[in-house]
């Protein structure tokens, strides 16, 4: 009896793992104003499914491949003439419209959407904790690695140019980086929910902390908590596990900002 | 002279519209060279060209191998959403041991700004702490774009002094945009007028005479700036040519008083001999 024969024990564990990757990630995510990056690249998803199921390849690889290229389509068309939120909106929803017409011409195939647009957490398996796993120490090396890199490039391109850092392939990493948390997540979270994971731990962390490095750390603590908070309640409850997850972050994120909002108040009078 | 940048017969698009034609420029080290021009000149998109930020789509940019660069942005607008203290934002992209940021702060004359978060500055102590950030990469070239935009006349001398000092002790090249074009350095060494191409260049004029523009804008600034007043009355049509004269094609056309009665070039005497 290995802790990884019990469901709950690896739905926690592959919870873990997603979070960790999307809390520094989602930090940059909500810095530099991309919240609809990630649905773009999360409804593109749906379209590397029907292909991945079409061509008889591994789910993994066909989400990857098109993220990545969704990612890199976003990153060279971004400043040409629309705004950067009305090209999301056409190529996330074209995406996700030519992923379910794709879908639909799988004849012999059942698909179970539903897993795809919500997850199944609950359904993880070994291998598919191994590239969780996987994908998420890769995540974290690469943007530990490209860290204050990352961070003077959001600031300001011209600073980060004048110190001999190229914004465009800081801009590249932080989009590939994104493609691989969404291809390892869809199975855990579904496409819906991996962008709240992108950005309610991060956007709940903000008013406790000082500095972007605390900011990463917080969102991560709090995405465990709610991983574990979920996954516990979904139990309880019998609630679905990927959305109790969610719920749970909601709820953190009210809880900090009230608590942002008491504290100003409280300040204010006091001083 | 070390030559730091050298840009020759560049032109350099801003998406679709061209912002500068055929500028040649060049910046040697030690000396101080300000850029005037009037909105829409092309100013910031020659420091972005000199930073390396916009690649010139025809002519050519030599920079010195190694060449270090200090840039002090015209604005920096940092996302609400994002927390730095002043300390962790010294320390970027290079990590800085505390001791050495608080003693950079305390040299840029603000100090007990450490734990401050960078939103909460003003003005003045934003520009102050982006200054002492850009000193920290111990540049060869300090680049300052309009970087006393939103500052008072007292605030602003009280940079521009600063500056001074940073070259008289560090011996740095300093680059500076001003959109004002009534007021530049009078230490600047050579003075640059684009409008789209290079209108005119040369040495602020040691002028004597009209000693109430001194009075107006020199003053103030302790004698550190001085009057450089140049009126743009001409327009160009599409392919960036005089519509009527204007020294244009002038290349190489130092400003004379009496040479050009649109100019007028006004500058504290330079006690050192050039």
């Amino acid at each position: 009896m290995s802790l990884l024969d019990s469901f709950m024990a690896r739905a926690t564990l592959a919870g873990l793992g997603v979070m960790l990757a999307a809390a520094p990630l989602g930090c940059f995510v909500v810095w530099r104003r991309m919240a609809y990056f990630g649905d773009a690249t999360a409804h593109a998803a749906i379209l590397g499914v029907a292909l991945a199921l079409g061509f008889e390849i591994s789910i993994f690889v066909g989400v990857l491949a098109v993220a990545l290229a969704m990612a890199v389509t976003v990153s060279t068309l971004s400043g040409r003439g629309y705004g950067m939120d009305t090209l999301l909106g056409v190529l996330s929803h074209s995406a996700l419209a030519f992923g379910l017409v794709a879908v639909s011409f799988l004849q012999g195939v059942r698909v179970d959407l539903m897993a795809y647009l919500f997850g199944d957490i609950l359904a993880v398996g070994r291998m598919d904790l191994a590239i969780i796993w996987g994908g998420a120490l890769l995540v974290l090396a690469l943007v530990a690695w490209r860290w204050s890199a990352l961070l003077v490039s959001t600031l300001n391109p011209d600073l980060a140019h004048a110190s001999g850092i190229d914004p465009r392939r800081e801009q590249l990493v932080l989009t590939i980086a994104l493609a691989v948390v969404v291809a390892v997540a869809i199975k855990v979270v579904g496409v819906i929910l991996i962008a709240s994971l992108l950005i309610i731990p991060p956007a709940a962390a903000r008013p406790l902390v000082r500095t972007p490095e605390a900011m990463a750390l917080v969102a991560a603590a709090i995405g465990v908590a709610s991983v574990i908070g979920g996954l516990q309640g979904a139990l309880i409850f019998d609630t679905p596990a990927g959305p109790s997850i969610v719920c749970v972050a909601a709820l953190i994120f009210l809880l900090a900002s009230i608590g942002d909002g008491l504290r100003n108040a409280l300040g204010k009078t006091g001083a | 002279m070390e030559r730091l940048v050298e840009i020759a017969d560049a032109s350099v698009h801003q998406g679709a519209t061209v912002a500068l034609t055929g500028v040649d420029f060049h910046i040697d080290r030690g000396e101080i060279v300000t850029v005037v021009g009037p909105n829409g000149s092309g100013k910031s998109t020659l420091m972005k060209t000199v930073i390396g930020a916009l690649k010139p789509s025809a002519g050519a940019v030599k920079r010195k191998p190694g060449l270090r660069i200090g840039y002090v942005p015209q604005k920096l607008q940092i996302d609400p959403t994002l927390p730095i203290t002043v300390a962790r934002f010294l320390g970027l992209p290079r990590r800085l041991p505390r001791a050495q940021a608080l003693e950079v702060l305390e040299q840029a004359g603000v100090p007990d700004l450490a734990d401050r978060q960078m939103a909460r500055l003003s003005g003045g102590q934003f520009q102050r702490v982006l200054l002492a950030r850009a000193m920290l990469e111990d540049p060869d070239l300090l680049i300052l774009d309009e970087a006393t935009q939103g500052l008072d006349q007292p605030g602003s001398a009280a940079f521009y002094r600063q500056i001074e000092e940073i070259r008289q002790a560090k011996g740095c090249a300093v680059l500076m945009v001003s959109h004002e074009l009534h007021v530049v350095m009078a230490a600047s060494d050579r003075v640059v007028c684009l409008n789209g191409h290079v209108c005119c260049h040369g040495a602020p004029e040691i002028v004597a005479s009209a000693p109430e523009y001194r009075a107006l804008f020199g003053s103030g600034t302790g004698g550190a700036l001085a009057l450089y007043r140049h009126d743009h009355d001409h327009s160009h049509d599409s392919e960036g040519n005089c519509l009527h004269d204007h020294d244009c094609g002038h290349q190489d056309h130092d400003h004379t008083p009496k040479a050009d009665a649109n100019v007028t070039s006004l500058a504290k005497p330079h006690a050192e001999a050039h």
